[in-house]
């Protein structure tokens, strides 16, 4: 890498080739593509709004893996919590 | 005791399986031990002239399989080595040749005799590839520290523990400590980290791997090759000796890093 890269804050080739791998692998291991991810985000939220009321926009949804096995983590903020507080007051 | 059978795979070509094989082979040998590595990649075999036995083939596994001669008739011996032995691929066949119960009868008859029989894959993980596990009963993952030699790596390991053939050990092959220490090259604990599996060696990158390969004669005779004792270090730890992996010049601390991550330390 050349002090130049250094300078403009290019990333080192090999940071970038394990970030990039770090995608490509999890996607290769579960065969679940980003279209696909995208799709079961729209199942969960349809399942669990007919449940309670959740903010959608702050929802977050991915793949986390620890050693080989994969782990499916979805953070879903609660509306109806905050309408509950505001009315015992 | 019967022998360890143990399969070097990839999945994606020119990683260094074949040098690997040859390499190990010669460096179990040069330990006393007896072993015989199998060719399994019929249609393109290259076993032969890593270890410059290219000259002396007569049979091959296919005319044993076939029934065209003895087990023995297609053992060949190695010229230096007396305890090392080669059963080549068949040239002018394809893989389907072969089935994976032939690869199974076949080392069954290898087992009592030797102390290990060495099986180098095809690329890919294909017919080739299965039969050349089938029988295996551990099988070294060999990847370079490049994105799609760890991809198809991760597949190969992945197979290989639906197949309840893992957990697979990893040889890390072709690593260039200057490239390392500038952050251009993963690095073996990055690899480590991607692939999780077990480390058993780390090989860098080493001219002597083609001077030797040229002269068919395996860098792991060589006493001075950094690549040459790296290969007999994983011949060691097949064995079950405990070696520190190769401290690749002021990589003290990164490589202390290693040992830890692989549990060696």
């Amino acid at each position: 890498m050349s002090f130049f890269d250094r300078f403009f804050g290019k990333k080192n080739s090999a940071n970038s080739a394990k970030e990039r791998l770090q995608l490509v692998l999890i996607h290769d291991r579960t065969d679940l593509t980003p279209a696909e991810l995208d799709s079961l985000r729209d199942d969960l939220i349809a399942t669990i709004s007919r449940h309670v009321e959740i903010d959608v926009k702050a929802m977050q949804i991915g793949v986390e893996h620890d050693g080989r096995s994969q782990r499916l983590v979805a953070d879903i903020p609660l509306k109806a919590a905050r309408r509950k507080t505001r009315k015992t007051r | 005791m019967p022998a360890q059978v143990i399969t070097i795979a990839s999945g994606k070509g020119g990683v260094g399986k074949t040098t690997a094989v040859a390499n190990i082979a010669v460096a179990l040998a040069s330990d006393k031990s007896k072993v015989v590595c199998i060719d399994g990649d019929i249609g393109l075999r290259n076993l032969d002239v890593i270890l410059g036995l290219e000259n002396r083939i007569v049979y091959d596994i296919v005319d044993v399989i076939e029934g065209r001669c003895r087990l023995k008739q297609a053992m060949i011996r190695d010229k230096k080595l007396p305890n090392l032995y080669l059963i080549p691929a068949a040239q002018t066949r394809d893989k389907n040749a072969v089935s994976s119960s032939d690869m199974i009868r076949l080392i069954k008859d290898l087992r009592t005799d030797y102390d290990f029989v060495l099986i180098d894959s095809p690329a890919g993980i294909e017919r080739g590839f299965r039969n050349a596990i089938a029988a295996a009963d551990r099988v070294l993952v060999i990847t370079n520290p490049e994105v799609s030699a760890v991809r198809d790596a991760d597949r190969v390991i992945g197979i290989l523990e639906s197949e309840e053939k893992g957990p697979a050990s990893l040889i890390l092959n072709r690593l260039n400590p200057a490239l390392v220490k500038s952050k251009d090259m993963l690095s073996p604990e990055d690899v480590l980290d991607l692939l999780a599996i077990e480390l058993i060696g780390i090989v860098p990158e080493d001219e002597n791997v083609i001077i030797a390969s040229n002269r068919g004669a395996p860098v792991a005779y060589d006493a001075k090759s950094r690549a040459g004792q790296a290969f007999r270090n994983i011949a060691k730890r097949l064995k079950g000796e405990t070696v520190p992996f190769l401290d690749l010049d002021a990589q003290g601390s990164l490589w202390e890093r290693i040992q830890r991550l692989a549990g060696r330390k």
